[in-house]
C-alpha cells in the first residue's frame, strides 16, 4: 500500500512536469507527449508497470478498508474522531474512490483514444497533435468542474497518504517533520497546479 | 453537578445491549469518574436496580483496568489519564455524558461496560518475552551497558499498561501501538535480540489471528494513550518484521 502510494507520488510529479509545459511551451509538450507514447522503454515497460501500481493500491485500499470493517463489527454510538485524528486520514477510502472513479474518466479521456489512436485506427505519427487535443478536452465546462472536484480529492488523499506511507515503511525519525512539511506542501502545490492547468486550457481555448 | 448520564447495559455477551438514560445529580468535580459511577451503583442499589459493571483496579492510573469510550473518546475528554484519573471538573454542569465499552470484534462485551481483554495477553504469550537461564547462573541484567537513549525508549514502550485505549480510539480497531509497545521494549534492549525474530513474527500473526484491524496511520491512538506511547514504536515494529521477514 505504501509502496504503491509513494511510487504513484513520484509518477504524479512527473506527470505535473509534463503537463504545466503545455502551458508555457506548447510545443516542449508536444515533444515530450511524443517521446512518451513512442519511446519504447514508456510504452512497453513503465506505462504497463505505472498501470500495477494503479490497481494494487486500489485492491490493497479495498482489501484494507474490508478487513479494518470487519474489525469493529459493532460501532460507537458516539465516536467522536475530530478529537484525535483529521478527517483526510479516516476517509482515504471516499478520497480514494473518488480519485479512482476520476481516473476512469482520465484514462478514457486520454488513454483509450491514444490506444485506439495508435493500435486500433493505426494512424500514422503525428508530433504535434497533442497539445491541441489536450486543449479540447477542457472545452467541456462539465469535464473541466470534475478534474477540479477530483484533484480537490486528490489533495485530501495526498495530505494523509504521502506522509503515513513512510511511516508504514518505517521510517519515523528526526525527518519526519520535514517529511510532514513536504508532504502538505506536496498536497497542495501539485493539484492546485494540475487545477490551474484545466482552467487555463478551459478559459483559453484553441481558436482557429 | 447534575448529569444526564446515557449508559450501555448489556445482561450478558449473548444479549441485545441498549443505552438507557440516567439522570445523576449530587456530583462533584474532584470525584473521579469511577466514583461517579459508584455514586450512580449505589443509587441504583438502593432502588432494587442492577448495577453498572465496568472494570475497574488501582484507580492509581497503573494497572489498565478500567477502560470506558466516554463522549466518544477512549478514558474521555483529558489526555495522558486513564478513567480512574478522569476527573468530573471536566465536565460541566447539566452535561449529557455517553459511556460505553471499548468496541472492537476481538474485545466482545461481557456485560454492561466490560470487554473480554485477553485477546492483549494472547499478543503478549506469543512473543512478548524473553528467555533467562535462572537456574543459578543468572547473570545481572545491568552487567550489560546499555546506551541511556536505548534504555529510555525501552522504558517509554514498557510503560504501556494494555488498556486497549488505542484499540477503542482506532477507527479500525487496530492493536499496532500495543503490540509495537511490547515488541519495541525487547527490540531496543540486548536481552531482546536473541528471540528478535520471532518475537515480531509471532507477536502480529497473533495480532492479525485476533480479528485487529490494521494501521492506517491515523495517529488516533498515540492521542488517546494514557501512557503517551508513541507512534514511533509502530514504525519500529514496521522495520522489525520487515527485517524479521527477510532473515526468514
Amino acid at each position: 500500500m505504501a509502496l504503491s502510494g509513494l511510487f504513484l507520488v513520484f509518477f504524479l510529479a512527473q506527470h505535473f512536469v509534463i503537463n504545466i509545459t503545455s502551458v508555457i511551451a506548447p510545443d516542449t509538450f508536444n515533444e515530450w507527449s511524443h517521446f512518451m507514447g513512442y519511446n519504447g522503454l514508456v510504452q512497453f515497460i513503465l506505462q504497463p508497470v505505472l498501470i500495477a501500481g494503479v490497481i494494487v493500491h486500489f485492491a490493497m485500499g479495498i482489501a484494507l478498508e474490508l478487513k479494518n470493517n470487519k474489525a469493529r463489527a459493532i460501532k460507537y454510538k458516539q465516536y467522536n474522531g475530530n478529537a484525535n485524528s483529521s478527517w483526510m486520514s479516516r476517509n482515504m477510502i471516499i478520497t480514494g474512490l473518488v480519485v479512482l472513479a476520476f481516473l476512469g474518466l482520465h484514462m478514457y479521456d486520454f488513454w483509450v483514444h491514444e490506444m485506439a489512436y495508435k493500435y486500433i485506427e493505426v494512424n500514422p505519427e503525428s508530433p504535434t497533435r497533442y497539445y491541441e487535443e489536450t486543449v479540447l478536452k477542457f472545452e467541456p465546462f462539465w469535464r473541466t468542474i470534475i478534474y477540479v472536484i477530483s484533484f480537490v480529492l486528490l489533495s485530501l488523499h495526498l495530505w494523509h497518504g504521502f506522509a503515513s506511507s513512510f511511516q508504514t515503511v518505517g521510517v519515523n525519525n528526526k525527518y519526519s517533520a520535514g517529511i510532514q512539511t513536504f508532504t502538505k506542501i506536496y498536497s497542495i502545490a501539485i493539484p492546485l497546479g494540475f487545477i490551474f492547468i484545466a482552467l487555463y486550457h478551459h478559459f483559453n481555448p484553441i481558436t482557429h | 453537578m447534575k448529569l444526564n448520564l446515557k449508559i450501555w447495559r448489556q445482561k450478558d455477551a449473548k444479549s441485545k445491549g441498549e443505552i438507557v438514560d440516567y439522570p445523576i445529580k449530587g456530583i462533584e468535580g474532584d470525584m473521579s469518574f469511577l466514583e461517579m459511577l459508584d455514586v450512580l451503583n449505589e443509587e441504583l442499589i438502593n432502588k432494587g436496580e442492577e448495577p453498572v459493571q465496568f472494570d475497574h483496579d488501582c484507580r492509581e492510573g497503573i494497572c489498565g483496568a478500567c477502560s470506558l469510550q466516554i463522549n466518544g473518546e477512549p478514558h474521555g475528554p483529558d489526555r495522558l489519564v486513564t478513567t480512574c484519573q478522569l476527573h468530573m471538573r471536566k465536565f460541566n454542569d447539566g452535561d449529557t455524558i455517553v459511556i460505553e465499552p471499548f468496541r472492537a470484534t476481538a474485545f466482545p462485551v461481557i456485560n454492561d461496560l466490560i470487554v473480554d481483554r485477553t485477546s492483549f495477553d494472547r499478543i503478549q504469550q506469543a512473543g512478548g518475552y524473553i528467555s533467562v537461564n535462572t537456574s543459578g547462573n543468572t547473570v545481572d541484567a545491568n552487567a550489560i551497558p546499555i546506551n541511556k537513549h536505548d534504555a529510555d525508549e525501552a522504558m517509554d514502550a514498557a510503560t504501556c499498561i494494555g488498556c486497549g485505549a488505542c484499540v477503542a480510539a482506532c477507527k479500525n480497531a487496530s492493536a499496532m501501538l500495543f503490540t509495537s509497545a511490547k515488541v519495541s521494549q525487547f527490540a531496543l534492549l540486548p536481552q531482546g535480540q536473541v528471540e528478535a525474530v520471532d518475537r515480531v513474527q509471532n507477536m502480529v500473526r497473533q495480532m492479525d489471528l485476533e480479528g485487529f484491524g490494521n494501521c492506517t496511520n491515523t495517529g488516533a491512538c498515540e492521542v488517546e494513550c494514557p501512557k503517551g506511547i508513541s507512534l514511533e514504536n509502530i514504525a519500529r515494529m514496521n522495520r522489525e518484521y520487515l527485517s524479521a521477514t527477510t532473515k526468514g
